[in-house]
């Protein structure tokens, strides 16, 4: 059952006279209780596709045509007041930096209570425990002293896991995390994925999990979307995009992962890595975007952007000489 | 690098001003003065007086020229004392720490702890009337912000790697201090060169309309002010020129300092303080 | 928060000590400051009235002796007896402190109810014609000599059209001129500090998560807008209070207003020293407290000022 579809997508960003897309024919579905990730480089536009979808871009960027749909209705379109009755009801999101997400100056407690303020009009004493109550759930210790503590005096997978409680309180249908991992020491990570998986599943909540790190998005979803440069260049389920990747960009991706032990095995001896540099949105390439970066490139690539392709083993590719 | 209208427009007028303390002698009329008629004191403004005359009869157009020469003196002479104390002082406490950079820092608070002007005036109380002491008293009181500026620079560019390195060369710690650190602050420090001399100007107007400044009959904007209102009620325009220049001159140089920092210093957090 | 306010005002205790040494310094070591100094139509002191000062002084005992008996006597609240009127310098300056502090607050009071919001309006719509007009107006604020736009409001509101008095004290009516003079140009700076802060504020992370937990504008504004706000607004105040004090000096004087300010130009031109070297100190020591005030406003609001 679909939750959420995305359908050529397109995000502009104003510019003097033109406006550039830096978002182009993005598409993607997820199902209710799916887990979804979108990996790719810092600047390839996933994170402004999850502002989009919550509706929450600004200037200068705009939605500048395609649709999102959230249960079948249009929701890009919509006007302020209905697009905040979804958010933090329907569609949740959590953030990278914990530290400056959170309001220095209030309890965290207050904040985990105003969801409860907003969208089931309690009271603030029946918020307050609420709170509590959310912050067990998301295994914090002593919640109820915790509750009073400003974000500074908290560790940043406290502060993070405090952001997890914010974005489930009221159940949503979709959360939408945006590397809420990064930012985190590399123990903490894995604490903080574990806890989402766990709730989200509880309650049947959609994940979309935006990465760089394509192995934590392989392990935490079904289907993977690389994006690059705007576009989205291959979507498969995870498990085959590790072990077959048909996009170079992606075959690139996974032979960077440093691997233990691997050395010897595959005959490497440096860390692989992608010749080039991700292009800004006012130099974007003619034809296929990775073209100048691509060790398959051809005439083709140069002149023509390659349409979507259905992979035979299923998942979809963007690229002249997949496979 | 873009050059924005503050800049622009503000670099004009305070040009304008500059250029007319300093072309003073020829374009004013009259000797500010000595050029004294009773007969024809008090004229409203007309076509042979521009700005009218004063209860000595004098032409308040050319004083207000010549008052340009020394409010915009002072302004530049002790706003350059200012940096060049609050400079010195805040590098080398920035950069040596321990001791030296204890006592700035309770120098600083202690300055800080006394409004300027204030203390301008008790210098001026002791040091008695003139351009010298006015100087003085001006030229000393104001460094505070800048040494703290200086101060927090040094600290964050002393462990710069280029700096560490110039130690190890050999380096002595003056010549790094002037010809690597000091290079790195200079757009932040013009800044509030720029700004402070606008509150230098200011300051000035007030202690020679106190009567502690530049005493007549030399036309500081200040004392032409006070004498203007003891005039009130007879000839009001008197009190619209001198003051005119000083706002005119001193939104120049704040506008100025405030196109300035955009160029040189655009992360300034204490923007607008 | 109690032992915070202690704590902030036993730290601000060296520096007023300083500030009373440096006073000490300026006027009663200086040798022959007081005696000598030329003023007015330069005539010196005569030699009775001289021997006189030096025996009140006592400027002959030596420099230690003389700086603990002031200690001293400032611990006790003895501020010397002026020369002029013979009063005790601090009754002088009791009198003088309510019409100061009345002047002041109102200055304040009008800088804040009109600046803060005016700074929000500004904010909006950064670059409109609200914004401009505004923002230029307070470049113009800061760049006007407070006594010039005192002595303009002076004939516009006094003489001319007769609304208010020119001078005196006493009613509500004689405060209006002087407060609105003193108050432009903190007014002025309220609108630039609260335009930048708000701007600042809204486009932060945390108001970003606000806005996505389906807060209105008005509750993002209200619930965490506002108090971000004042926190950087509160630390502008305390800075510049001490100019507001120095401008204090110069609008009394314009406005001929019994306070603190016109006493000590009085007492510089009369050369009482006795008087200046107090009101110099009743200044500090106010801005001083000011200052505390302040610190602690801002540590109510902002919880990292106390426990980081």
């Amino acid at each position: 059952m679909t939750l959420l579809a995305v359908e050529d997508l397109r995000i502009d960003l104003a510019a003097g006279d033109a406006p550039h897309a830096a978002v182009e024919e993005v598409s993607f579905e997820i199902a209710r209780g799916e887990t979804f990730g979108l990996v790719g480089e810092s600047g390839c536009g996933k994170s402004i596709t999850a502002l989009a979808i919550m509706g929450l871009l600004q200037r200068p960027l705009s939605i500048g045509g395609g649709s999102i749909r959230l249960d079948g209705r249009a929701i890009q379109d919509l006007d302020a007041g209905e697009m905040r009755r979804l958010r933090g009801k329907r569609l949740a999101m959590i953030f990278q930096e914990p530290m400056t997400a959170l309001n220095p100056l209030l309890p965290v407690g207050r904040q985990i209570a105003e969801m409860f303020i907003l969208h089931e009009g309690a009271s603030w004493r029946d918020a307050q425990r609420r709170a509590i109550e959310v912050l067990e759930r998301v295994r914090v210790p002593a919640p109820e002293r915790r509750a009073r503590d400003y974000p500074h005096q908290l560790s940043g997978g406290m502060r993070q896991r405090v952001m997890i409680a914010i974005a489930l309180a009221c159940s949503p249908d979709l959360l939408i995390a945006d590397e809420p991992t990064t930012a985190l020491d590399v123990t903490v990570q894995s604490e903080i994925v574990d806890l989402m998986r766990e709730l989200c599943a509880a309650n049947g909540t959609a994940i979309l999990m935006i990465s760089h790190d394509l192995g934590l998005v392989a392990s935490m979803c079904r289907t993977v979307g690389v994006m690059y440069a705007g576009r989205l260049v291959e979507m498969r389920a995870s498990a085959e995009i590790f072990k077959a990747p048909a996009h170079p960009y992606t075959r690139g991706l996974v032979a960077s992962l440093p691997r233990l032990g691997s050395r010897a095995a595959v005959g490497q001896r440096r860390l692989q890595e992608i010749a080039g540099v991700v292009p800004s949105i006012a130099d974007f390439p003619p034809g296929c975007r990775f073209h100048p970066r691509c060790g398959r490139m051809t005439e083709i690539c140069r002149t023509d952007a390659p349409a979507v392709r259905t992979l035979p083993g299923g998942g979809l590719v963007r690229c002249h000489h997949h496979g | 690098m873009r050059v924005g209208t503050n800049t622009v427009i503000g670099g004009t007028l305070f040009a304008i001003a500059i250029l007319v303390g300093i072309l003073a002698p020829w374009i004013a009329h009259t000797d500010p003065v000595m050029d004294a008629n009773l007969m024809l004191a008090e004229e409203p403004p007309g076509r042979e007086f521009w700005f009218g005359t004063d209860a000595q009869g004098r032409d308040i157009y050319s004083r207000v020229v010549h008052g340009a020469r020394i409010s915009l003196t002072v302004g530049v002479v002790a706003q350059l004392l200012n940096s060049m104390i609050g400079t010195a002082l805040g590098l080398s406490a920035g950069y040596f720490g321990g001791w030296w950079d204890d006592f700035v820092t309770g120098l600083t608070n202690l300055m800080l702890a006394i409004p300027s002007l204030i203390f301008a005036l008790a210098i001026m109380a002791i040091l008695g009337p003139g351009l010298t002491s006015l100087l003085v008293a001006l030229g000393l009181t104001n460094w505070s912000f800048t040494c703290r500026l200086a101060r927090a620079s040094a600290l964050s560019l002393k462990s710069q790697g280029y700096v560490q390195a110039s130690r190890v060369l050999g380096y002595g710690d003056i010549r790094i201090m002037i010809t690597q650190i000091l290079p790195n602050m200079l757009g932040p420090l013009i800044v509030i060169a720029t700004l402070g001399m606008g509150g230098t100007i200011l300051a000035e107007a007030a202690l020679s309309f106190l009567g502690l400044g530049v005493r007549p009959p030399y036309p500081s904007w200040g004392s032409m002010l006070s004498e203007a209102r003891d005039q009130i009620t007879t000839a009001p325009w008197l009190s619209v020129f001198p003051g005119l220049a000083i706002f005119l001159t001193v939104l120049g140089l704040n506008l100025l300092g405030d196109g300035l920092r955009d160029i040189l210093d655009p992360q300034s957090r204490s923007r607008r303080a | 928060m109690l032992l915070f306010g202690v704590r902030r005002l036993l730290q601000s205790l060296p520096t007023v000590l300083a500030a009373a040494l440096t006073v000490f310094v300026l006027f009663s070591v200086i040798p022959g400051s007081i005696a000598t100094s030329m003023f007015d139509d330069g005539r010196g002191m005569d030699a009775e009235v001289m021997e006189r000062i030096r025996k009140e002084l006592r400027l002959d005992d030596p420099v230690h002796v003389r700086f603990a008996n002031y200690v001293g006597k400032l611990a006790v609240l003895d501020l010397g007896v002026s020369f002029r009127s013979r009063e005790p310098v601090a009754q002088l300056l009791a009198k003088r402190l309510w019409p100061t502090f009345q002047l002041v607050v109102a200055a304040m009071a009008f800088a804040i109810a009109i600046g803060v919001p005016l700074g929000f309006v500004a904010a909006m719509r950064p670059g409109g014609v609200i914004d401009a007009i505004s923002m230029f107006g307070a470049v113009s604020g800061l760049s006007i000599a407070a006594f010039w736009f005192g002595l303009l409001m002076m004939y516009l509101f006094a003489l001319k059209l007769g609304w208010f008095p020119t001078f005196g004290y006493g009613g509500w009516n004689n405060l209006v001129l002087p407060a609105v003079t003193l108050g432009v140009a903190p007014l002025a700076l309220l609108a630039r500090t609260t335009r930048a802060a708000v701007l600042d504020v809204v486009n932060a992370d945390f108001v970003r998560t606000a806005r996505s937990k389906g807060m209105s504008e008005t509750r993002v504004v209200r619930w965490h807008v506002l108090r971000n706000v004042a926190v950087i607004v509160l630390t502008t105040l305390g800075l510049q209070f001490g100019a507001l004090m120095g401008q204090a000096v110069v609008v009394e004087k314009l406005f001929s207003w019994p306070g603190v300010g016109s006493l000590l130009v009085d007492s510089v031109f009369q050369r009482d020293i006795p008087a200046v070297q107090g009101c110099i100190l009743l200044i500090v020591l106010f801005f001083l407290v000011v200052n505390t005030l302040v610190d602690i406003a801002a540590a109510l609001i902002d919880p990292r000022i106390k426990y980081g």
